[in-house]
């Protein structure tokens, strides 16, 4: 018996419940003053955020610019450094030369062919050609050998249009090696031309 | 008949130093003793170009103080030293051990008749030399003689007066008459050899005397500097410097400040002397192709000596000037040539190896010295030039290079790196016995040139 009241008594509160959530609905639907104000408040929030944006916005612009601005420098700056690194590879790629010969190798030649090409686009240069031996042989013999070299290689440029006047010569015979091991290896990176901008 | 011989050029460079030594003739028993010039010329005691010369053994006795005072013996012990020094520095004398000796000159007598020659002789001493010293006043009076033990005979008989700061030069005018004596040339002792040097990664010009003493910088122009040559009265230095940016021929007389520049288009290197002249044969290379000219001491241009395409260097004359040898790469590789200046031929004179270079005429006119490169080993030769035989001077000892005639032919001076690889000067006698580090001096040396 005592159970079937508690069914009962179950049974009324949800009952009551289901008045109480029809209740509710009906609320939302009677409280209009509460939602203008609160579309007031949501405008406000939205112009706030617009003037944010346009901040933003325009901060942002800036930084855009700013950024190019600094791109353009990075460009002018790759390009000075892409001239001085081919001014760098004209002056540090050395001509090689056999033991006891200033005859020009195919792999002389071609490198004689770029130093002329960069030459003809570098008309305002002026060129020191400097011819180097290996310390073998002897002082007198190896000056007049290192002036043969830089001679042989100034001859080829001119051939290819390079103007006279604007390559001098000087032979530094054996005095000035890059390497002064006495190995192979050191003796022929010290058999060379060295071209120098003035 | 006089005994007091000197050539023309000896004597010049005597006075231009000027050393005021009084010579005088050794009186003997109230006679002059005389040494006749034809006497010397008959017979030489030591040929120094004798390969297979054997070394001539001499007593150098201690100096007699006259005086007895502690300076004529101290500074009779330099002197000892210093011709005792310079003795042994000529290669064809051997200077015994006076252990061995028997009697004292310094107690019983220095003169001819106070000389007990059996106890020389016995010895085995060819060559006996006694020396007395006088100071007075502060001038030093060196009495010195050089005798024939086994012919009992007075060879050289001299005196010299002087200040003690000259005792070295009068000591060295005596071995100069030792060796015009001996061996019928006015020897070494004169002489002075210039050479180059590192001087703070720089390469300068020095000079030394014959035995590497009295070291002094020539140059400082702190640049690079090569390749001295001596004009054949020892008043001029020619030499080569970048001091003014590029190869250029320097000449610079060394007692007064004057001097010109030779400086062609192009390199203008390897200056020698004309022997007797004020020219020059040097390589230019103003023509595009390097050559030997003929220059007048200011520089002009006084004839084309080659006319080769190809490398044309290292111009050396011979002895009486009408010559050079040199070293072309005409046929190919370098070789030595010899050119009569007046005629157009040259005649090739090295057959030998692929490369050799840097030649020197020998005094006499009958030998060239020269590098020869084979396999990377350099070495320095000799080529009696009518046989054309060449004779290796140097081998297994480093690079050897630049070797230039001792003014009498006897011996040479060369750069050797056989001392721990770096390089420095040395001497041998001409047949290469005897070879020996010349200077101590910091940095590297190369390039000796001996005056003439």
């Amino acid at each position: 018996m005592k159970k079937r009241v508690w069914v009962n008594l179950v049974m009324a509160i949800l009952v009551a419940g289901l008045f109480l959530t029809a209740s509710c609905a009906k609320k939302t639907i009677v409280s209009d003053a509460t939602t203008i104000e609160d579309q007031e408040k949501a405008k406000l929030e939205a112009d706030a955020k617009a003037a944010a944006e346009a901040a933003a916005k325009a901060k942002a612009d800036q930084i855009t610019q700013q950024k190019l601005e600094d791109e353009i420098a990075r460009e002018k700056a790759q390009k000075a450094a892409r001239i001085l690194a081919a001014k760098q590879l004209f002056e540090n790629q050395d001509i090689h030369f056999e033991y006891d010969s200033s005859d020009l190798s195919e792999i002389a030649k071609a490198g004689l062919k770029e130093k002329a090409a960069w030459l003809k686009n570098n008309v305002s240069l002026m060129i020191t050609i400097e011819g180097h031996c290996d310390e073998r042989g002897t002082t007198e013999y190896n000056l007049a050998l290192g002036d043969r070299r830089a001679n042989t290689a100034k001859n080829y440029l001119v051939n290819l249009g390079v103007s006279a006047s604007r390559l001098n010569t000087i032979s530094y015979g054996e005095e000035k090696p890059l390497d002064s091991a006495m190995t192979e290896a050191a003796y022929k990176i010290n058999r060379r031309a060295h071209f120098v901008i003035n | 008949m006089v005994s007091f011989k000197m050539n023309k050029r000896y004597y010049s460079r005597a006075m231009a130093n000027k050393i005021l030594l009084h010579i005088f003739f050794v009186f003997l028993g109230g006679h002059l003793i005389f040494l006749a010039p034809a006497y010397s010329r008959d017979y030489d005691y030591i040929n120094v170009t004798n390969p297979f010369l054997k070394k001539t053994p001499v007593a150098v006795t201690d100096f007699k103080p006259f005086n007895g005072n502690a300076q004529e013996i101290n500074i009779g012990k330099t002197a000892k030293a210093i011709l005792k020094e310079a003795l042994d520095f000529t290669g064809y004398l051997k200077i015994m051990n006076p252990v061995a000796f028997l009697s004292n000159p310094a107690e019983s007598g220095i003169q001819l008749g106070e000389i007990n020659f059996r106890d020389w002789t016995a010895i085995g001493a060819d060559l006996l030399i006694t020396g007395g010293i006088i100071e007075t006043d502060g001038k030093i009076t060196l009495k010195l003689r050089l005798f024939d033990t086994f012919n009992a005979k007075l060879l050289v008989g001299k005196i010299y007066t002087g200040p003690e700061s000259q005792v070295r030069q009068m000591i060295h005018l005596f071995c100069s008459e030792i060796s015009y004596q001996l061996t019928g040339k006015w020897g070494i002792f004169n002489s002075k050899i210039a050479f180059v040097s590192t001087v703070n990664g720089n390469k300068e010009i020095f000079s030394c005397d014959f035995d590497g003493r009295n070291i002094k910088q020539v140059t400082r122009h702190k640049s690079i500097s090569l390749s001295p040559s001596w004009s054949s009265d020892g008043q001029w230095l020619a030499y080569v410097s970048y001091a003014k940016g590029k190869p250029d021929i320097f000449i610079k007389n060394i007692e007064e400040k004057r001097g010109s520049i030779i400086n062609y288009k192009g390199m203008n290197i390897s200056p020698d002397w004309m022997p007797g002249q004020q020219k020059l044969a040097a390589a230019l290379s103003f023509s595009g192709d390097q050559e030997i000219y003929l220059l007048s001491i200011k520089g002009e241009i006084i004839k084309r000596v080659t006319n080769s395409w190809g490398i044309d260097v290292s111009p050396e004359f011979s002895p009486d000037g009408k010559k050079i040898v040199f070293t072309s790469k005409r046929t190919g590789t370098p070789q030595i040539y010899i050119k009569d200046l007046e005629s157009k031929n040259a005649q090739r004179i090295t057959f030998k190896g692929k490369n050799n270079t840097s030649p020197a005429w020998s005094p006499d006119g009958r030998k060239i010295v020269y590098v020869g490169i084979e396999e990377n080993n350099i070495d320095i030769f000799v080529m009696d030039i009518n046989s054309g035989m060449p004779v290796q001077l140097t081998m297994n000892a480093g690079d050897n290079e630049d070797p230039s005639w001792s003014p009498d032919g006897s011996m040479l001076t060369f750069t050797s790196t056989r001392e721990a690889g770096v390089s420095r000067i040395f001497v041998m006698n001409a047949s290469g016995s005897d070879p020996r580090r010349l200077l101590r001096l910091a940095g590297k040396q190369t390039q000796p040139d001996w005056s003439k």
